[in-house]
């Protein structure tokens, strides 16, 4: 099967050797981390399909709309407002990659003291493995912590598309301003690229179709309270992965699938894991595909996520745009109003991230807390601590985990999530 | 009805048998690459129902004999709270891996701290820096005890650290004095772990470094108050487990 796609690599300049170990590194992850486990809804065999066609089919869908004058836009933030993209009727795709790859190289560029999250984009796109940044049009970059700011414009020395937006540190008037006008910009610069206007029309579609997959995903999360758990976190994590570049409409179905067959197992009582697993949130760091680490052995030591604070989580679907208005700037107005309130910790200071932290807690009958968060990530290890305090505080048990893409330190987070779990049990 | 409790450690494995409450055996030995072998042969002639097992080797001893498993975290917990019954803090230090623990007024873990993946500050740091300076444990150990003043050892990384003692020697610092520079460093780190889960009376020291006299006095000067050692602070993981397993029973 891959064999068909070999063309279509080597014309998107990639390294074929190089690309079929990482092909080969995912599948075997893949099988043993999600295949492994037991009675999955029958719904995410699409995401299987998703994954053994990762860099296959959803490529060639690329590349063949690329052929009809679509544009596609990469992207590696939740800020990147997708309602824009659809309304010129481009492709987004996420970039963010999940695995130690070509770290040596990219080493060169930026210091090794960098977020393994920065490091393994420029990884990726120094060993040529990442077809969906091979395949963008137009990359776009964000000043959310100062290592992706920093980073960028390394990152332009080797990309000739790369463009950056700004975007602001404090909640305030002049912070949304900030936000309003680099939307703008980003339109102006999209409608150039595409020789397209948005229109009022254009842009209500795009926020619908977006707000319907945020919907599709809301529901799978709003099931995710019952005991005992109907889905897995890890197979909620591979939703949330597969969010950020598959057909919204294609995808928004399945999800949807996905949460009728879980409404069926809530009232069979049919879970995948037994009643008394350990019901753990976990708020922290984006984990971008295939990074399963945590996951996988929180999962591992009876216990079951049961929901996500994270950009692959809640943070990146929760809240709806405004579908009301009759021009584009009102319309942009509810694009900025909606993200606007993603609480990233990049914003000084951050309360509303905590608050709703300890809201999830409660509505997704959790018992315990693991903040995640990647080495270097100053912006969510600083915050960390706050996090802990104030939930320890409120008599919601945390352990923090902070950790990379390698996988030495399994056996330590291993013993420390088992005996978290032991704690939360008694 | 006997119980059994063993802690597959980094440098050793400890083994441990109880009948209500009581120790029957107690044994170390040290751990290498036949891990399984070696408990097998540990457990050869030791009479025992069933058995819990602890320590980074937790799994693969399950893979391989039929026993509950549990976190070194809590296996300590129970050992340290039934040693000292109204322990509050417990401070453990092995081969590989330190740990601090706050327990609360029913023996139960209420926070807990452990070293990532880096061994800095535990007992291995402590036998590689003993063997730089070409002395054995118990000189080492008596070396930094009778030292006035300490060398500072800035690194806690052992293999940073370990240049550092070989160029202090180099400049003609006394072997004593970075003895106790070396054991003031390990104290350090541990402290600020046994900081940030606070320290209440009674506080327990475990682990092979528990039996480290310089170590333990250093701690007590540092937080100002008395550490209760058990005998045999290494075992006290094994004991835990075994009074666990008094409790859960056989396993299915």
């Amino acid at each position: 099967m891959a064999e068909d796609y070999r063309q279509m690599w080597t014309d998107l300049g990639l390294d074929l050797p190089t690309h079929d170990a990482l092909l080969d590194a995912v599948s075997q992850m893949y099988g043993d981390v999600y295949l492994s486990q037991k009675n999955r809804p029958k719904g995410m065999e699409y995401f299987d399909f998703v994954i053994s066609e990762v860099h296959g089919l959803r490529i060639k869908e690329l590349v063949d709309a690329k052929k009809e004058g679509k544009k596609v836009i990469g992207s590696f933030c939740v800020f990147v407002p997708e309602e824009i993209i659809l309304a010129l009727d481009c492709i987004s795709v996420g970039l963010c990659a999940g695995a130690e790859f070509a770290f040596e190289e990219a080493e060169k560029l930026i210091p090794r003291n960098t977020c393994d999250l920065i490091k393994s984009a420029f990884g990726f796109k120094l060993a040529k493995v990442c077809p969906y940044l091979e395949a963008s049009d137009l990359v776009v970059g964000e000043n959310t912590c100062d290592g992706k700011k920093k980073s960028y414009e390394q990152m332009s020395t080797i990309m000739d598309n790369l463009y950056v937006m700004d975007i602001p540190q404090m909640k305030s008037d002049s912070g949304k301003s900030l936000l309003k006008e680099e939307y703008k910009k980003f339109i102006l610069t999209l409608e150039k690229l595409t020789g397209k206007k948005v229109t009022p029309e254009n842009l209500k579609k795009g926020i619908e179709t977006v707000n319907n997959k945020r919907k599709a995903m809301n529901r799978i999360y709003s099931l995710r309270n019952a005991n005992p758990a109907p889905i897995s976190g890890l197979d909620a994590l591979l939703m949330n992965q597969v969010f950020f570049y598959d057909n919204p409409v294609r995808f928004t179905d399945s999800v949807n699938k996905i949460a009728d067959e879980l409404e069926g197992r809530i009232k069979e009582k049919n879970g995948v894991s037994p009643e008394n697993s350990a019901r753990i949130l976990v708020a922290g760091c984006p984990m971008a595909l295939p990074n399963w680490k945590v996951p996988h052995i929180i999962e591992n030591s009876n216990a079951v996520i049961v929901g996500e604070e994270l950009c692959t989580g809640e943070r990146g679907h929760h809240i709806l745009t405004g579908e009301n208005g009759s021009t584009v700037d009102d319309l942009v107005n509810n694009i900025v109003d909606r993200y606007f309130q993603i609480h990233c910790a990049v914003f000084t200071p951050n309360p509303d991230r905590l608050k709703r932290i300890k809201e999830m807690y409660k509505e997704y009958n959790a018992e315990g807390v693991v903040d995640y968060n990647l080495q270097f990530c100053q912006p969510y290890q600083v915050e960390g601590g706050i996090v802990e305090s104030e939930l320890e505080k409120a008599g919601i048990p945390v352990l923090r985990i902070s950790t990379d893409y390698s996988s030495e330190d399994q056996g330590q987070i291993q013993t420390r999530l088992e005996a978290f779990i032991e704690r939360i049990k008694g | 009805m006997i119980s059994a409790g063993i802690d597959i450690g980094s440098r050793t494995i400890k083994l441990v048998t109880i009948k209500e409450n009581e120790i029957v055996t107690s044994e170390v030995r040290p751990n290498s690459y036949n891990t399984i072998e070696i408990c097998r042969e540990m457990l050869t002639g030791v009479a025992y129902d069933s058995i819990t097992s602890t320590g980074y080797g937790r799994h693969l001893f399950s893979r391989h004999f039929e026993c509950n498993v549990i976190s070194e975290i809590k296996a300590f917990t129970l050992g340290a709270y039934h040693m000292v019954p109204d322990c509050k803090t417990i401070l453990d230090i092995g081969g590989q891996d330190t740990k601090a623990i706050a327990v609360d007024n029913d023996g139960k873990i209420s926070k807990f701290e452990m070293n990532d993946k880096c061994a800095a500050g535990t007992g291995k740091f402590l036998e590689i820096m003993s063997n730089a300076l070409e002395f054995t444990m118990e000189e080492f150990i008596s070396a930094a005890s009778g030292a006035e003043h300490a060398e500072k050892i800035n690194s806690m990384c052992t293999v940073f650290a370990e240049s550092e003692v070989i160029s202090l020697i180099g400049r003609g610092a006394l072997r004593d004095e970075v003895s106790l520079g070396i054991h003031n460093a390990i104290v350090k780190r541990s402290v600020s772990m046994l900081k940030r889960v606070s320290i209440r009376d009674n506080v327990v020291f475990v682990g092979g470094v528990a039996n480290n006299a310089c170590v333990r006095k250093l701690i007590e000067k540092e937080i100002g108050t008395t550490l209760f050692v058990p005998e045999n602070p290494q075992t006290i993981g094994a004991l835990g487990c075994a009074l666990h397993q008094m409790k859960a029973g056989i396993p299915n």
